[in-house]
């Protein structure tokens, strides 16, 4: 994985409540055997008028303004329902790297940090100046510093936000985690010799 | 000191410890399907790593495959090619796994109980959410991503961070006609589904403890959705009888021994929670889901909600899109509201016990003519053998359902079974996000019972009132 420490990119919203990983990425591309190619085929069911693939305009991320956007800001409960990986590949290949929400869901949150991603959890009044400030102005963008751990504003104010210590290791060393646990191999061979 | 189960099982299993990291597991189990593991075995492959444990791994193919005649090709190309890729990669690395024409086969949350492959005391993963099911045994299971799937397949571990715990306690006695399925609806109706974000939650109480396995599994099947990472119940006598002699359960030792064991892992007497959630069983009304997520529940005679009696601008939003979504409008009771699609299966309530509800409800009855499919899918093929046997089968067809083949089906229709546009279905799965059973369809949640009501009336309605033949 590739070292991830600071971020500084254009913020799109999504403004829902527990947007479940059907709608993050629909089951008929859960058929496919690779690990990327999915950016099409995020939010699909919302982000297309039709199954034609027309764009749909009253889909927010669809607006001009937000494209290239690579920090996504969204609300309690993302990525809730099942454990499908596809739904942090698809943001992925999309081009976020980063979610700002109030809260996240448990399998989601940890899927993200094993695809380099960030899940970044603040509290609700924040979101909601966060959600005025991007509508507000366009092109909004904001910096993220991973090791610092905090959100900096286009006017310059430093969010801090919390995150495991070595959830955050993780990202800033772009360890393979395979590898890092098969550092203890014999570890794990002398727990099952002593089960046995 | 005195220790819940999930504290018992956890100390259990730690591999590592060690300061500022996450804790290394150890998995006792790994059940692996065919849509969320082709990438981990790809990226062994690429990294030239090993299946560590293949004797601790177990596969099965059921979320694509057809519920219609197994002995012809899988017409979708991408389908086959998933579950032909499962098979390959299960070849290659010495996984057994169940195929479509095992007679083991079926949905990979039933059938991991049914061979006795799921016990006390374990840690069991897979990379489906649903996993929490194989709790009702008192095991430590939770579903896992893909990236984690390839983890445990290379190291037979896993990296986790404790939960907080949270005792669910239903005391009581369930009235006539109200199942599990009601109860799990209830409480994620009382938590919501972020309740239980960043918990284990162990579920007692007498009303818990008088449930079948089958019920016990239908509760902690749905513990995701209210958000919690695993769900348990301690293990006691009806564990252990519904595990004796199963394929699984090791022949050379002792049953008395094994039950001994077992029995240890249940949560010692004045164990400590971090949190309790109480709910009197007698409180328990017929569930059905209203909206477009599990926790947006009422009574088969409570109404969808009243929008300016919401608190919070997102409250009412999210309300007023999801009656939007699903067609309904504020404060309607659900009494009486028309379906035209039934489904009764899933890892949530597609054993034996829950046919066999639905069956003493269809018994002598027609469906309605205003359905266009009621459809009938075995959570496994033990599970259809066994309702053959008790001819409940015909019980159904004479009543004009659809007896299908096992396998996931409708729940997330992956497969050719699904709604259409506009279709309202009663259903007995999990999950009623958007779309989730066909892009446009509405799903109600409801116990099997509920469902079969439904179909013959071609409406809901309150199946404790029902006319038994």
């Amino acid at each position: 994985m590739v070292p991830f420490n600071k971020l500084a990119g254009i913020v799109a919203p999504l403004e829902a409540l527990h947007v479940d990983t059907d709608q993050i990425i629909p089951k008929q591309f859960l058929k496919r055997i690779e690990r990327t190619g999915y950016e099409d085929m995020l939010f699909y069911d919302w982000r297309y008028a039709s199954d034609g693939m027309v764009p749909n305009p009253d889909f927010e991320l669809n607006a001009p303004r937000y494209q290239g956007a690579s920090i996504l800001l969204t609300k309690d409960n993302f990525g809730c329902g099942s454990s499908r990986e596809h739904a942090p590949w698809a943001l992925n290949d999309y081009g976020f790297r980063s979610i700002i929400a109030p809260s996240f869901a448990d399998i989601f949150y940890n899927n993200c940090f094993n695809n380099g991603m960030l899940p970044i959890v603040l509290d609700s009044a924040t979101v909601e100046r966060l959600f005025t400030e991007v509508r507000a102005s366009e092109g909004y963008t904001l910096s993220i510093d991973i090791e610092a751990q905090t959100v900096t504003t286009p006017s310059g104010e430093a969010i801090p936000f919390e995150v495991d210590p070595f959830l955050r290791d993780r990202l800033l060393n772009g360890w393979d985690q395979i590898g890092l646990t098969l550092r203890h191999e014999d570890a794990i061979t002398a727990y099952e010799n002593a089960r046995r | 000191m005195k220790k819940n189960i999930y504290e018992k099982i956890w100390d259990a299993h730690v591999v590592l410890d060690e300061p500022g990291r996450d804790t290394i597991l150890y998995i006792d189990r790994h059940f692996v399907h065919e849509v969320t593991s082709p990438q981990a075995f790809e990226g062994l492959r690429l990294t030239g790593r090993k299946v560590r444990r293949p004797d601790l791994t177990f596969a099965t193919m059921d979320h694509n495959i057809p519920t219609t005649d197994r002995n012809k090709p899988i017409e979708d190309s991408l389908s086959r090619q998933q579950v032909e890729t499962l098979q390959t990669n299960c070849d290659e690395t010495d996984i057994v796994c169940f195929n479509m024409h095992d007679r083991r086969s079926g949905i990979v949350h039933i059938i991991g109980p049914e061979l006795g492959l799921t016990q006390p005391g374990q840690t069991i993963v897979c990379g489906d959410s649903h996993t929490s099911t194989h709790g009702a045994f008192g095991a430590l299971a939770h579903g896992i991503g893909t990236s984690e799937v390839e983890h445990v397949l290379a190291t037979q571990t896993l990296l986790q961070r404790k939960s907080k715990s949270m005792e669910v306690r239903v005391e009581g006695t369930l009235g006539i006609g109200v199942t599990a399925k009601d109860i799990i609806l209830a409480i994620i109706g009382k938590i919501g589904t972020a309740g239980g974000t960043g918990y284990v939650i162990e579920f007692t109480g007498s009303a818990i403890r008088a449930l079948s396995m089958e019920g016990r599994m239908t509760v902690c099947n749905m513990t995701i959705e209210a958000g919690a990472r695993a769900g348990l119940v301690s293990p006691d006598e009806k564990t252990f009888e519904y595990l004796r002699g199963r394929e699984y359960i090791p022949a050379d030792r002792s049953f008395d021994e094994l039950k001994a064991e077992w029995a240890q892992w249940a949560s010692d007497d004045g164990a400590q929670f971090d949190t309790l959630v109480e709910l009197k069983a007698e409180d328990i009304e017929p569930q059905v889901t209203w909206g477009t997520s599990p926790g947006m529940v009422t009574t088969i005679n409570g109404r969808t909600p009243v929008l300016n009696e919401l608190d919070g601008d997102d409250a009412k939003t999210t309300a007023k899109n999801a009656l939007e979504y699903m067609g309904l409008s504020e404060g309607e009771c659900l009494n009486d509201v028309e379906i035209n699609r039934v489904f009764i299966g899933s890892c949530t309530n597609g054993r034996i016990e829950d046919l066999r509800d639905a069956a003493k409800v269809a018994r002598g009855h027609k469906v309605s003519k205003h359905i266009d499919e009621a459809l009938v899918v075995p959570g496994s093929q033990k599970v259809k053998a066994q309702a053959e046997a008790e001819g409940l089968d015909r019980i159904f067809t004479d009543a004009g359902f659809e007896w299908r083949e096992s396998g996931c089906s409708m729940c997330l229709a992956m497969n050719d079974d699904r709604l259409n546009d506009g279709d309202r279905c009663a259903s007995t799965s999990n999950r009623n996000f958007e779309g989730r059973q066909g892009k446009g369809g509405r799903t109600h949640l409801v116990s099997p019972a509920m469902a079969v009501a439904a179909a013959v009336k071609g409406r809901f309605c309150d199946v404790r009132n029902w006319e038994f033949k």
